[in-house]
């Protein structure tokens, strides 16, 4: 089992944070040593043979021999038997990935360009941010909201496309504490390698208090609950709030009460009716240089109290 | 080709000029036009690849601001036309439509294949269809990756018809092409010119077509759907109007799994030719290497699910395109291993295109052991849409189809140009190509493992070092294939004159001058033993 | 290659270009290529047969509501035309090989007419569905055209997709069988040579056969 465990120190993957991982890493090291095996076997004999028969003079006899029989059967054979066993050994491994756990923990997960939206049974919306508590199972249902994106966590060696128009979805139990990537792995666009996340393993209490905590933030000041909204709606992904420099939007760093030229010459100020506006109909006026149709309305997706958030809150962008 | 004087009258003095050219129906011609415009496609493809590599040498996009491409919308441009570009004009067409034009019809002693005209018109289409794809650069460009997924590709305000209307038109003319060898093979073969009696090559070039010709209608259809997607709105694959976006992916790997072996069964008749010819001595295992092509054309039908094993489709399906997926390695393999005996007992030399060839077993190899571990289901859900995936299938194709394109350039340089090559130049880019190989794409695997994925513009510190190691070998590649195109110029212009079989080789092409003349053979060749008869 | 068949002291000869040994090489040759062409047109209307199939399954309420606006008595006379063309097209051959020039191009010329007929009456099933607002996909204005089913517009996806790639190939052929008619005029086919003709009439009866098969499944499905 020595090189068991070398072939597996070796492998590079990410740390386990589950069972299922471990057994994926299990099969992935047998694959690793078989692998070796096979390639010094095939490169190993190639090297040695074209070493050994190289070409002594150019009238050299070569021997005649067209086929072997029983050496074709063994080297079919014995590749279908590990192929179809490998095979087998996976197949045990993904009917346990794939068989959802009854009473899981559910939490809703939405892609969207180019966040990830989370929401827990009670209400709490996040953004980016999966929290979990360890040593239960996890049933993530996956949805999008626009083109197909890929809920990836390496640490659980567990991935899932997010489709359009229906759900899917993941389960997990985690053994390890601590913060695990998210990554989007379904190509989606402009900033697809900026759909980032991080799953937080916490323990049971932890976590309790963090959907309470959630929970209480409703009643924050007005400034707070528009950068919690600014975040949920990942305005971030195209403006940035803490440099001047354009991201695929313009900045909104200390833009508060600024002159801005438009695509069409004019100025506008930069106030609390061109802030609203821009969030309602985003195509009415854009600032020069950056292009149009890019940036959705947010028409009836907020209501008027989180509106007066939003403004609030890059009005104090300084 | 002012330089072929001293041969006689050939293909390449026959008719001069350029119109001659245009309107030439010689297969051997069209080959050689295939040539001069796979390698335009393959150098904008190096460029794109370069700019990549270049981008992830050094990311920076905290602030979205890149080290060499502008931005993540630049970046997806870049990536998206180097895959269409080296998928649809480079891979596809390399092997086939180059070297199989070339030499199919030489192989098994006929004049020209079987329909001149449409081996002509197939060639437009290709020129048609890469220009509109290409020129989709000087539009609003194209953002969607190769595989052009719904319904990414229908949202996004990029040129997408136009690049499917190209790649359609240019699967008209695989499709054209594969027609044309399936009928070359069948009906023109020289007299005692059995099956059995032809060259490996040839057998691969006849599984390929057959793939060309049943699996390319899907995908044309698959691209129009999706054009009329884009233009009407039909709805077939927008989740918007009830459609399914899943289908789609159905579609488009139905043919491109297939196409994969498209695009490395023709290597793997290339470097049948070159082990027996390099080692002198007869194919082990004929008959199993010319089946197992045959076997995998067969069998690539019904593995294409194994690409969308995260997909959403059912746990069912998964499994039975990974089981059907492990079955597509045993031909495989028996052609590794009959290669390998093949050398045995041989008389082994190491000229540039025998380099090629062992090139690729070293990497075909570990494409190959990569492959089975991304067919093994829970293993796959981890690598998929990874850099693991990146490395595999760059093993296989560069590794594999381009190594062998390079290998059996140069093999039958001599026959093509009438000229040898400089042996210590050629010798340079296989080591340069084959190192710098390495240095990219090895690390990518170990970058999967850790779980980076693909199509990333920027990445996390984790990953950094291993994308500079990455980056650099791409700068070797390019020393080697600059290598190669000055020892291409310089055999052509300045190299010595080529005898007719340099090689000592046993196959058809070899009895006929170098550069054959122009109707191939002066006299009709009658066959009488079979391809590599090394006594 | 040279086409042209020019008499030989009065005896026609067979038809052979440069590349091959002799007349049959060359019509077996030609026969077998067309025919794995006609195997990619085929799987190319199989896969969007596939799709449709796929949905049918999926939502048969709204093929049914779709199937309902056609009309087909219009779908069933086209049907009717093109099998009467496949047959004059079949019988062209026949002509050509009896040196019956005059008969063939009548023939050739029927079945031209058909096509025409076939494309009149679908320009006019067309514009019809136009007139009614009855547009594919999310051109498609459900409260408008009173559609039941949500997603009435991906029948007409489906509906013009088809018949769409169906009626230009159609034309192709009209447009290959016209040549044939010149070239038959010209005095090109005769008893020895007749593999052009040949060729396009299995297009032909392909794209008939195509239709067969998309007459019922889009009119009387349901």
């Amino acid at each position: 089992m020595m090189w068991f465990n070398i072939a597996k120190a070796q492998s590079f993957m990410p740390t386990q944070g589950t069972e299922i991982a471990k057994q994926v890493d299990n099969l992935y090291g047998f694959l690793l040593i078989t692998s070796f095996i096979a390639c010094v076997l095939v490169i190993g004999g190639m090297i040695y043979f074209v070493w050994k028969y190289r070409r002594k003079s150019s009238e050299d006899k070569t021997a005649y021999i067209s086929h072997n029989t029983f050496l074709e059967f063994l080297w079919s054979f014995i590749p279908l038997v590990i192929f179809l066993g490998v095979f087998a050994w996976g197949w045990f491994i993904y009917h346990d990935m794939r068989s959802m756990p009854k009473n899981a923990l559910e939490i809703n997960i939405l892609g969207k360009q180019w966040a990830w939206e989370v929401e827990y049974k009670n209400g709490y919306k996040t953004v980016n941010e999966v929290v979990v508590p360890i040593g239960q199972d996890v049933k993530l249902l996956l949805s999008s909201n626009d083109v197909i994106h890929s809920f990836f966590i390496p640490s659980f060696r567990i991935k899932q496309d997010a489709v359009p128009g229906r759900y899917t979805a993941l389960w997990f139990r985690a053994d390890k504490l601590g913060d695990f990537h998210i990554f989007c792995t379904e190509y989606c666009g402009t900033s697809h390698s900026g759909m980032i996340g991080k799953l937080k393993v916490v323990s049971r209490e932890e976590f309790d208090n963090y959907l309470e905590q959630g929970q209480e933030e409703r009643h924050l000041p007005l400034a707070k609950k528009g950068e919690k909204l600014f975040a949920v709606k990942a305005c971030a992904s195209c403006h940035s709030v803490d440099s001047p420099a354009p991201k695929v939007g313009p900045s909104l760093f200390q833009k508060f009460g600024h002159k801005e030229v438009m695509d069409d010459g004019t100025e506008i100020t930069f106030d609390e009716n061109y802030i609203r506006e821009s969030i309602l109909e985003p195509n009415k006026h854009i600032v020069k240089g950056f292009p149009k149709g890019v940036m959705p309305t947010f028409q009836g997706q907020l209501n008027e109290n989180e509106l007066n958030a939003l403004v609030e809150y890059i009005k104090e962008l300084k | 080709m002012a330089t072929t004087s001293a041969h006689g009258d050939n293909y390449l003095n026959h008719e001069k000029g350029l119109w001659s050219w245009l309107t030439t129906v010689d297969h051997k011609r069209i080959g050689l036009m295939y040539m001069i415009t796979v390698m335009f496609f393959f150098l904008i493809g190096g460029i794109m690849a370069l700019l990549l590599r270049l981008e992830l040498f050094a990311p920076n996009a905290a602030a979205n601001v890149g080290g060499v491409l502008k931005n993540g919308d630049v970046y997806n441009q870049v990536l998206t036309y180097h895959g269409a570009i080296m998928v649809f004009m480079v891979i596809v067409p390399g092997i086939p439509a180059i070297l199989g034009n070339f030499f199919l019809p030489l192989h098994i002693g006929a004049k020209d294949v079987a329909f001149p005209k449409i081996n002509l018109a197939s060639w437009y289409c290709f020129m048609a269809g890469a220009a509109l794809a290409v020129l989709t650069l000087f539009t609003k460009k194209i953002d969607t990756g190769w595989t052009f997924y719904t319904p990414y590709s229908i949202k996004t305000g990029t040129a997408t018809v136009m690049m499917v209307l190209g790649a359609f038109i240019m699967g008209m003319s695989s499709i054209l092409t594969g027609l044309n060898f399936i009928v070359t093979v069948h009906k023109l073969r020289a007299p005692g010119m059995t099956m059995h009696r032809m060259p490996l090559f040839v057998w691969a070039l006849y599984s390929t077509a057959i793939l060309q010709m049943l699996a390319t209608p899907v995908l044309g259809i698959t691209l129009l759907l999706l054009a009329a997607e884009k233009l009407f709105g039909v709805g077939i694959f927008d989740p918007a109007l009830g459609g399914d976006p899943v289908l789609f992916q159905h579609f488009f790997w139905f043919y491109s799994h297939p196409a994969v072996y498209i695009m490395i069964i023709p290597a793997m008749g290339v470097v049948s030719e070159l082990i027996t010819t390099f080692s002198r001595k007869v194919i082990f295992g004929y008959t199993a290497i010319a089946y197992s092509s045959l076997g995998i054309a067969a069998v690539s039908f019904f593995v294409w699910g194994h690409h969308m094993f995260v997909s959403g489709q059912s746990e069912t399906a998964g499994i039975l395109f990974s089981f059907l997926t492990m079955l597509v390695g045993v031909p495989t393999a028996i052609k590794m291993f009959n290669w390998v005996a093949t050398l045995y007992r041989g008389s082994v030399t190491f000229d540039s295109p025998m380099l090629f060839a062992l090139g690729f077993l070293f990497l075909f190899a570990i494409g190959g052991v990569t492959g089975i571990m991304l067919a093994t289901l829970p293993i796959n859900v981890h690598f998929h849409d990874t850099y693991f995936v990146v490395a595999h299938f760059h093993y296989v194709m560069v590794g594999g189809t381009l190594m062998a394109l390079m290998g059996g350039f140069y093999y039958w340089f001599p026959k093509m140009f009438g000229r040898m090559f400089n042996e210590f130049t050629a010798r340079m880019s296989f080591i340069f190509i084959f190192i710098g190989f390495n240095v990219t794409f090895f690390p990518q695997f170990i970058l999967g493992a850790m779980g980076m994925p693909r199509r990333y513009f920027d990445y996390i510190p984790a990953y950094e070092s291993l994308n500079k190691i990455s980056t650099i070998g791409s700068w070797l590649i390019l020393t080697g294939f600059l290598f190669g195109l000055y020892t291409i110029v310089q055999g052509i212009r300045k190299g010595a004159i080529a005898p007719m079989n340099p090689w000592r080789s046993k196959t058809l092409e070899w009895t006929t001058s170098s550069p054959p003349p122009h109707e191939n053979f002066k006299v009709e060749p009658i066959v009488t033993a079979g391809p590599y008869e090394y006594r | 290659m040279s086409t042209d068949s020019a008499t030989h002291g009065g005896v026609r000869s067979a038809h052979v270009s440069h590349h091959f040994k002799d007349a049959t090489q060359e019509y077996d040759s030609g026969k077998q290529g067309i025919w794995l062409f006609m195997v990619t047109e085929i799987l190319m209307f199989g896969a969007i047969l596939v799709g449709y199939g796929i949905f049918h399954n999926i939502y048969p309420e709204m093929f049914a509501e779709g199937a309902k606006t056609l009309d087909w008595r219009m779908g069933f006379i086209n049907t009717l035309v093109l099998i009467f063309s496949s047959f004059t097209m079949a019988i062209s051959i026949s002509f050509v090989q009896k040196n019956e020039t005059k008969k063939a191009a009548f023939a050739l010329a029927t079945t031209v007419l058909c096509g025409a007929i076939f494309m009149v009456i679908k320009y006019f099933e067309y514009s019809h569905k136009f007139h009614l607002g009855l547009y594919p996909g999310h051109f498609l204005d459900t409260a408008k055209v009173g559609a039941e089913h949500a997603n009435l517009g991906m029948y007409f996806g489906f509906y013009y997709c088809m018949t769409g790639l169906h009626g230009i190939h159609v034309l192709v052929g009209m447009g290959l069988i016209i040549w044939l008619l010149i070239r038959t005029i010209r005095g090109d086919f005769h008893s020895q040579y007749w593999l052009p003709v040949e060729g396009v009439g299995i297009f032909w009866h392909i794209v008939d056969l195509i239709w067969i098969f998309l007459f019922p499944l889009l009119y009387l499905v349901g």
